[in-house]
């Protein structure tokens, strides 16, 4: 009997009676998630937060951040004037290593934790928002949900991924003495872009 | 109504004082209390060890007692909660149901059954209430911050209602204070930290007793405040509602 | 896991001799259990998110045998191996046999519980291969050549002037250095190098959806995927009971992990692998070792809804003035207290007795699993199967018969009185270990029984 073969034998005799999943309807919500609760929790838990009308503005703020030294990957068109390598043709993911920068989209952000969920379409290599020293993100101000249940909603009508991720701020750790560091073995930050057309946005 | 009148065996022992206040405060409530002069324990020192298969004796007995009374009143959470929980008995089932049924800690008789609204008690001290575990999680006499409730304490409701009385604000409101039955010998080290931690809670806020509704707790805190050489006494809840 | 002859109340004893250290260690993971508190309190529907976590996670015990088999199916049909493992031995010898296929010596891991469960490190040392544990808190403690002592802050027992020692012995910086910024950043260009050169890294699971085959690692500091995404083979290993049946789920369990954790709203990743990186192998090891005998525990089966966020260490306060060592077992604390046992209970027989039976780790647990219930039931187990001392055994049964009998509850208690009295030396020494740091009650001349047959109502 191999241990596969054990093991459900093992389950199937020791497992109790059936209980019924709860229904998780209570939950829901129609209600739109709130851009002023994703700032306050992102700021909370170490991200940045720019509003902006559109990529040329994430184009002069993110080169006034990083100087012209700064390897700046990013696959989206509208920034390519800032690209100072390409994402395409790598002879290996370990070329990214150097990556200062990464400016992504992601698909939206949940505003009860400040976390964006991205994939890996939209990464274009796993390791990229991972092995970036710094990240940014671009959302729109329509695409945030209030809580968990409506991002997997909202997961759930999108179409399949191999990888994909829910983002909250930078890195950190608090093992030392509980104290925190932000930059641990990811980005040392993260800005979240929310572009809107609306002229009356907090700036 | 009869209420029966459960002691503790410790209580019995070494603190009467706080079983006599229970006995007048009910009184003065006009229960008509009656203790029944035959029983011993609820057998959780035994119980709590691992050692429940040996308690048939100490329930028989708690039953033979008891069974008859309308309520059965005990100043101690602990106990009321090991009796609510693991009183059974296979020759009489249904005596032990109905004793769990009708069986209340001291202070959740009087804000439960009796509705007490007021109490012609002095206590012109300051104080510091104790939470012992059993009550608050078991019996639910207060809550806690572990829980997302409304918060609400039977035993601090009730000291609101004695006059002069301040009761003092603490670090940690809700924290065991490490007797745990047989514990507060077989794990001394950890048992007695927690209990100084608990006392220096109450010193450094000014208070000059410590009270609470489970006279065990009362009693291991003593034993570290009177070690310290401390002024501050403990002093079982039903005695600071019977005073003055 | 070393084996320590010594058991909870001899560790515990020793820990508490340094009074200072016991403070700063209970006031760390206090201040841990106000943040949990906190971010509970923020969500109004907070006891709703717990009570459904709980069914869920009771119908997933209660219908493993298929979400199993649906997981591996869909998992294969993503393009992942899957292993099954009935113990640790087994785990570890799959673990090694895929280091072996990659024809690599070392391989670095991010935290995971189950592989400190199955001394997988030791295992792979004895074996040749090094194995680099990349989370900072497990790095620290494994440079140390300590097991880790808390779930979730692997070295939340060591102060930062130690680390700083530890790292100036291991990692070559300069004597002195405490700075918690500066020590990260020392282990960021240490394990970044790691990162880049393992061909292999291992991951835990913290959740594996039985309807899609994918698995969601949480971390926050970005280990897990920088070995992960970097590595040529991936391997996961994940007990049987982290299943969750549907992907929604997911939203309910992702609100309540890092909040009952840590008091964060989540954690900065939380990464669903589901298909192996283009040109990548992935591999889950699905491991028993032990479960499915806890399943079929009536009483304790409900210990397997565990999602390991470790509210309950923090709010224990045995625990806060232990340590996790005192547990000389790989998951510490209330609900390691009641997962041990099952795995042996001759070794872990003092730890559901390393309770006070508060109730405070029943009320934080984000399952409403039964955890003081369950402690008190396995003390009943642990005794009638005949693990407590004799002279423990012999004074109970004393006891039970004393508080049978109201003669007999009489004489003792007159007795006790007396003795407490007119012949303290009696019970104020050594041999009593109530004494060693409180004084005895004081004996009244009447028990209450007494002045009630004087004074009281007869009738």
């Amino acid at each position: 009997m191999s241990s596969r073969e054990k093991i459900l034998a093992a389950v199937k005799a020791n497992q109790p009676d059936s209980t019924a999943l709860p229904d998780l309807s209570v939950f829901e919500t129609t209600a739109q998630g709130s851009l002023e609760k994703f700032a306050e929790v992102l700021t909370f838990i170490g991200g940045k937060i720019a509003y902006v009308t559109g990529y040329d503005d994430i184009a002069r703020m993110i080169g006034e951040q990083h100087g012209n030294d700064a390897k700046i990957v990013t696959p989206l068109r509208e920034l390519s004037k800032l690209r100072t390598a390409s994402l395409d043709d790598l002879s290996s993911i370990h070329d990214l290593h150097d990556v200062d920068v990464a400016i992504l989209k992601a698909h939206f952000a949940v505003a009860e934790n400040g976390a964006v969920w991205i994939t890996e379409h939209e990464m274009v290599h796993r390791v990229l928002p991972f092995v970036t020293q710094h990240l940014a993100i671009v959302i729109h101000e329509t695409d945030i949900v209030p809580k968990m249940h409506q991002a997997y909603d909202k997961i759930g009508t999108m179409s399949d991924y191999g990888f994909g991720a829910f983002i909250a701020g930078p890195s950190k750790t608090a093992d030392i003495e509980q104290s925190l560091v932000i930059g641990a073995h990811g980005p040392r930050s993260m800005t979240v872009f929310v572009i809107s057309a609306n002229p009356d946005f907090p700036k | 109504m009869t209420v029966g009148l459960f002691i503790p065996c410790y209580v019995d022992q070494f603190y009467p004082g706080a079983a006599i206040a229970t006995l007048q405060l009910l009184e003065k409530l006009g229960v008509d209390v009656v203790y029944p002069q035959n029983q011993t324990c609820c057998g959780q020192p035994m119980a709590n060890s691992g050692y429940e298969h040996l308690t048939k004796g100490c329930n028989e007995l708690f039953i033979e007692n008891f069974a008859d009374f309308d309520y059965i009143v005990a100043p101690s959470g602990s106990c009321v909660l090991h009796v609510r929980d693991h009183l059974h008995d296979d020759k009489n089932p249904e005596a032990a149901k109905n004793i769990s049924h009708k069986i209340y800690e001291l202070t959740s008789f009087l804000t439960d059954v009796l509705k007490v609204e007021k109490l012609d008690a002095r206590f012109p001290h300051k104080v510091g209430v104790h939470q012992s575990c059993h009550g608050q999680r078991g019996l639910h006499i207060s809550s806690m911050t572990e829980l997302v409730a409304p918060e609400f304490s039977k035993p601090g409701s009730l000291l609101q209602m004695v006059s002069d009385i301040e009761l003092v604000s603490l670090g940690r409101k809700y924290e065991c204070c490490g007797f745990g039955g047989t514990f507060c010998v077989t794990e001394e080290a950890v048992s007695v930290k927690m209990g100084k931690d608990r006392v220096e809670d109450h010193l450094e806020h000014g208070a000059e007793y410590i009270t609470g509704a489970d006279m065990s707790c009362l009693m291991h805190m003593e034993g570290i405040l009177k070690r310290q050489g401390s002024k501050v006494k403990v002093i079982h809840i039903a005695e600071i509602l019977n005073a003055g | 896991m070393e084996h320590s002859t010594k058991d909870h109340a001899e560790l515990a004893e020793e820990f508490n001799r340094d009074e200072d250290r016991v403070d700063w260690h209970d006031e760390t993971l206090w201040f841990i259990r106000s943040k949990r508190d906190k971010a509970a309190h923020s969500i109004p529907e907070w006891e709703t998110l717990r009570e459904t976590a709980s069914q869920i996670k009771n119908n997933v015990l209660s219908n493993l045998h298929t979400y199993l088999q649906q997981f591996e199916q869909n998992a294969i049909a993503n393009g992942v191996e899957v292993h099954w493992a009935a113990d640790a031995a087994e785990h570890n010898q799959i673990v090694h046999r895929l280091i072996n296929e990659a024809n690599v010596v070392r391989m670095v891991k991010s935290k995971s519980m189950l592989t400190e469960e199955c001394g997988l490190n030791e295992y792979l040392a004895k074996n040749g291969i090094e194995v680099i544990d990349s989370d900072l808190g497990e790095r620290i403690v494994q440079l140390a050549e300590e097991p880790p002592s808390h779930i979730v802050l692997p070295c939340i027992h060591k102060k930062k002037e130690e680390i700083g020692e530890i790292f100036h012995q291991h990692l070559g910086i300069e004597a002195g250095i405490s700075d918690p910024q500066f020590l990260t950043e020392t282990a960021r260009q240490h394990l970044r190098e790691v990162f880049l050169t393992r061909k292999v890294a291992l991951t835990g699971v913290n959740f594996a959806i039985a309807e899609t085959g994918e698995f969601v690692v949480c971390t926050n500091e970005g280990n897990a995927d920088m070995g992960a995404h970097l590595s040529e083979v991936h391997i996961a290993s994940m007990g049987i009971e982290k299943l969750l049946p549907q992907k929604k789920h997911l939203g309910v369990f992702l609100r309540l992990l890092t909040r009952s954790a840590t008091g964060q709203p989540i954690t900065t990743y939380s990464s669903h692998f589901k298909k192996p990186r283009e040109g990548q192998k992935m591999h889950i090891i699905i491991v028993d070792n032990g479960r499915t005998v806890q399943l079929g525990r009536k009483d304790f089966r409900n210990s397997l809804k565990c999602i390991r966020c470790a509210a309950c260490m923090n709010t224990c306060p045995v625990y806060r003035r232990s340590g996790g060592h005192s547990y000389h077992t790989a998951v510490a604390g209330p609900i390691g207290s009641i997962l041990a046992p099952n795995l042996d209970m001759e070794k872990y027989a003092d730890l559901p007795f390393a309770s006070t039976l508060c109730g405070s780790c029943s009320n934080v647990c984000p399952v409403k699993i039964d955890i003081h219930d369950q402690l008190y039931k396995w003390r009943q187990v642990l005794v009638q199967a005949g693990y407590t001392p004799t002279a423990k055994k012999l004074a109970m049964k004393a006891m039970a018969t004393t508080l049978a009998s109201p003669a007999l509850y009489h004489i003792a208690g007159k007795a006790g009185r007396f003795t407490i009295k007119y012949a303290p030396f009696a019970v104020n020494n050594k041999l009593n270990p109530w004494y060693k740091q409180r004084d005895m009650p004081a004996a009244p001349e009447q028990s209450f029984g007494e002045w009630y047959k004087q004074n009281g109502k007869k009738k």
